[in-house]
């Protein structure tokens, strides 16, 4: 089994995740709450990565991250090397890919959240974002779940986006799926299929926990 | 009460002036204009048929909603002049607000829920040592000469009165109807708002709770010093609860004024319609008899058939219907009617196939008859009738 491409698959995943999280609460609490016009414009874009091909998104994040862009050239000059080829460019792009897998249920959530509650939060002297700190965010955690799981699977499972930006650098850019890739490539098929049922097992194991969790009441006291 | 008089000077009422223009895409447009002082613990009714704006108003008092256009004051603080483009948002109005549902924070305890506004607000005042936050202060917004100090009302003397204690460990999932909107009260009155703003708070509780809570919220804003408003569309909690009574019909303050003047004289006939055509008279229990109760109205005594005993000298509204007075010419027999009460007539108003005459038998009291009723009675301005009404037809309300 292809132990460094697991590890950096599972390095990239959780840092993914991480990322989301901080970049997808706020995203979602403007999406909900912001009084905005052009708000689904921001919603599309979002959620664009669900319905293009993996190749097209890879495709521009390349271009956008490489040098002929004046964002790539501008941190190929302050880190030292390029972007494309390297975690932090596979980093940008699984954080693209995986954004909609995240605020779409963030903002599902928050939405549901009766708001005079939040009104009673208000007049109660709270600000808005201490009622979205102290009542929405509490009332939430199903979502954040799902949100945080789902982002976390599907940047465990991304293929194309990864080929696309990253390539097939053993360590650096090898990543799980790309591993069975090329195992399948070279016809050793009982390493294909020891990392794949690897793979079946974890994600399966991670849905299982997720949803039996939503099931449990302390995850949300019913309204 | 006593023990509700605070140390020092009693704080100054504090005017309330709204004057808001909303329209909605509906076509209904709330144009309410209205002026009230509001006492320490007194209430004010907003009063109306339901879709009359009520609530709109309310929640704008309480700066959830926006209005179009107008200007909110409550003594000299401007919560909203949309000309001067001012906007104090709920946060820094500090009122408390009661919705008809207890929209309790499910997530947290009893205890959380009414500690909520204090940890988010607390005391300014350090020189207070009480732990619940609560403490002497200035009230804001009174004028600076004029400082008052509240005596300390603490959350447990809140929950005491409201009868919750013993539940702060409880979730609200776990709560009946009543025991969730008791928090609510709790948690709106413990951060100690200027105002209090109910919005038909009682109409999803079940009777006896409803009359039990009324009484406990009466008792409350004495005790607090805290006046309110309270949207209601039943008369009866009107009369039960009110100090002052706005009327509020197709988004218009239609009558201001103290709650038997409004009930007893309604301005106009759509005034009189939406509360219920009727004589509203304080008065005070004089005693009980063969389940008759006697109560003293000025000079005048009547009686009232009332299921439920009520007590000697407790201050109620006698309520008559002008449908169920008959008038008969002159001193009168015995008749099945209890209430015999001689009256001049003072005004007769024609509307339609029935005349309202207005009579002075010690208080204002209305009647309406047929006019063949009226012609044969040979009524006119100055005569001598007898007003009789069934004891069935005296309704009592007691005051809170």
């Amino acid at each position: 089994m292809d132990w460094s491409a697991i590890w950096l698959s599972v390095r990239l995943a959780v840092t993914t995740t991480l990322v989301l999280l901080a970049l997808g609460i706020p995203l979602a609490y403007w999406i909900v709450y912001s009084p905005a016009r052009w708000k689904f414009l921001v919603e599309s874009i979002v959620a664009l990565p669900l319905v293009l091909p993996p190749t097209v998104l890879g495709f521009y994040v390349l271009v956008a991250i490489g040098p002929l862009s004046p964002f790539g050239r501008a941190y190929a000059r302050v880190a030292g090397h390029g972007l494309p080829f390297t975690f932090e460019g596979l980093l940008i792009a699984s954080v693209l890919y995986s954004m909609p897998f995240a605020v779409q249920p963030f903002a599902a959530e928050f939405a549901s959240v009766d708001r005079r509650l939040l009104e009673a939060s208000w007049s109660l002297g709270a600000s808005r974002l201490e009622t979205f700190r102290r009542v929405v965010i509490p009332l939430s955690v199903r979502g954040l779940v799902t949100g945080i799981v789902l982002s976390f699977a599907h940047t465990l499972g991304e293929f194309g986006v990864v080929l696309m930006v990253g390539g097939n650098l053993p360590g650096v850019t090898r990543t799980v799926s790309i591993s069975i890739y090329d195992a399948v490539q070279s016809l050793d098929y009982a390493s294909a299929s020891r990392t794949s049922l690897l793979l079946l097992i974890v994600s399966f194991l991670i849905l299982t926990c997720t949803y039996s969790l939503q099931r449990s009441v302390w995850l949300k006291p019913r309204r | 009460m006593a023990e509700a008089a605070p140390l020092g000077a009693r704080p100054p009422a504090r005017t309330l002036h709204v004057a808001v223009d909303q329209r909605f895409a509906s076509g209904f447009a709330i144009d309410a204009r209205l002026d009230v002082a509001l006492e320490p613990g007194s209430m004010l009714v907003l009063f109306g048929p339901s879709a009359a704006g009520k609530t709109t108003v309310l929640r704008q008092i309480a700066g959830l909603e926006r209005p179009d256009a107008g200007t909110i004051r409550f003594g000299d603080d401007t919560w909203c002049d949309t000309t001067q483009g001012v906007w104090r948002p709920p946060q820094s109005r500090h009122v408390g607000v009661v919705f008809q549902e207890p929209t309790l924070f499910p997530h947290l305890t009893v205890r959380e829920n009414i500690h909520y506004g204090i940890r988010v607000r607390p005391r300014s005042d350090p020189a207070s040592g009480s732990a619940s936050g609560f403490g002497d202060r200035v009230r804001p917004g009174s004028d600076p000469g004029q400082t008052w100090v509240r005596p300390h009302r603490t959350v447990a003397e809140i929950e005491k009165i409201l009868g919750i204690q013993g539940l702060e460990d409880r979730y609200p999932r776990a709560l009946s109807g009543g025991e969730g909107q008791r928090v609510a009260l709790a948690r709106a009155l413990a951060p100690d708002p200027q105002l209090l703003l109910l919005d038909e708070p009682f109409a999803a509780l079940d009777l006896p709770t409803r009359l039990r809570l009324r009484r406990e919220v009466r008792t409350l804003l004495q005790l607090t010093g805290t006046p309110a408003i309270l949207v209601t569309h039943d008369r009866g909690e009107a009369l039960a609860m009110g100090d002052a009574v706005a009327v509020l019909i197709g988004g218009r303050v239609r009558q201001v004024g103290p709650v038997s003047d409004v009930f007893s004289r309604p301005a106009d006939a759509a005034i009189a319609t939406s509360l219920g055509i009727e004589t509203v008279v304080p008065g005070r229990v004089d005693g009980t008899s063969d389940g008759l109760v006697r109560v003293a109205v000025g000079a005048v005594s009547v009686d009232a058939a009332e299921r439920d005993p009520i007590p000697n000298d407790t201050a109620v509204y006698v309520c008559i219907r002008a449908e169920d007075v008959t008038l008969e010419s002159g001193a009168s027999g015995p008749a099945s009617a209890r209430n015999h009460l001689p009256a001049l007539v003072v005004s007769i108003a024609h509307e339609g196939p029935i005349d309202r005459v207005t009579l002075d038998c010690g208080f204002g009291l209305d009647a309406v008859i047929t006019r063949r009723s009226r012609e044969e009675l040979n009524l006119a301005p100055g005569a001598q009738v007898t007003a009789a009404i069934k004891a069935t037809s005296i309704h009592l309300v007691p005051r809170l």
